[in-house]
């Protein structure tokens, strides 16, 4: 193998001249992928639109996104994707540079664990709004696209972890493959468009809903 | 499966791996320090409602390209140009969806309120 030279041949991180094979390999399959990912998106991107419209009018009898939302709680669930995402990067770093398997189950717990908190603080907020304020899905339609949104983040986070746990087991039985590499580099993937998705969720859920 | 970069080999912008770890650590410093803003201006009422909700949406907007760029490494490398329409294509159905539905849907509102 003399390829002294690689081209980036997708967006994310590139094997490059670690792994000539599998980075040759990988241009279809991460092309499918963000075929995938931007699907994705658009489904997210009804349930903007959704929530967008019942936040405003379809507030009905219960209680307005002011007197429910927790700014701090707010705050720290999205430093803790952040962290999270960025110890996935580290990963997928270690596994490109060196594949230290003890070093990559190290990131990939700690990113694991992050997401995991997250997950916890928006349970627990969703079990706060509903106990203090009574604030369940059926209550309004602008709690039913609250829920429906932020649930189905919630449940793309749970999912990543789930994602993330068979992963590591794969690293484990089969060693770091070509394939295995390959699926990490889908995951991190995945994992990063979560916090783009979580980006518009804080600002037009709960920033926008404390403000008007 | 070689992991290692084989020796004597020349380095480039993909192998290089101070400069992709500096790539996030940018992506997350630039990240943190958005949302902190964001946050503080909300947690402070520093601007008025229609101002607040203006500035709230171009620091969201600055964010995700952060995002896109530091974590998800697009860029307008030409071998990639397919990713980029992608993702281009991506973002004006979703502004059309977004941007009709809050159209049609306020227009109704105000209307019945009428």
């Amino acid at each position: 193998m003399s390829m002294a030279r690689t081209r980036n041949l997708h967006p994310g991180i590139n094997l490059g001249a670690t792994d000539p094979d599998v980075h040759r390999a990988a241009e279809g399959v991460v092309f499918g992928f963000w075929l995938f990912l931007m699907a994705d998106l658009v489904i997210f991107g009804a349930l903007f639109a959704t929530y967008a419209a019942m936040s405003v009018q379809g507030i009905a009898q219960g209680p307005s996104p002011a007197e429910i939302f927790d700014l701090g709680s707010a705050f720290v669930e999205t430093v803790l994707l952040l962290l999270s995402s960025f110890a996935f990067g580290f990963a997928t770093l270690e596994m490109k540079y060196r594949g230290n398997i003890g070093r990559l189950y190290l990131w990939l717990a700690i990113a694991g664990l992050l997401g995991a908190g997250f997950v916890a603080m928006e349970l627990h907020d969703y079990a706060n709004m509903i106990a203090v304020h009574g604030a369940t899905p059926q209550t309004s339609g602008f709690l039913s696209a609250y829920y429906l949104l932020t649930g189905t983040h919630v449940a793309h986070v749970s999912f990543g972890i789930a994602w993330m746990v068979v992963l590591m087991v794969q690293i484990g039985v089969f060693g770091l493959t070509g394939i295995v590499k390959l699926r990490l580099l889908r995951l991190g993937l995945f994992w990063h468009m979560l916090d783009v998705v979580w980006v518009g969720i804080f600002t037009l859920v709960y920033l926008f809903g404390v403000v008007s | 499966m070689r992991n290692d970069l084989p020796s004597g080999q020349p380095v480039n912008g993909n192998e290089d791996e101070a400069s992709e770890r500096l790539n996030f650590i940018v992506g997350f410093v630039l990240a943190m320090i958005l949302t902190i803003i964001s946050f503080g201006l909300v947690a402070m009422k520093l601007l008025p409602p229609a101002s607040m909700l203006a500035t709230l949406g171009v620091l969201a907007i600055i964010q995700i390209a952060v995002h896109l760029r530091c974590f998800l490494h697009i860029d307008y490398e030409k071998s990639h140009r397919d990713d980029l329409r992608l993702v281009i294509l991506t973002a004006i159905m979703i502004a059309i969806v977004v941007g009709g539905t809050i159209w049609i849907l306020w227009d109704q509102h105000v209307r019945m309120m009428a």
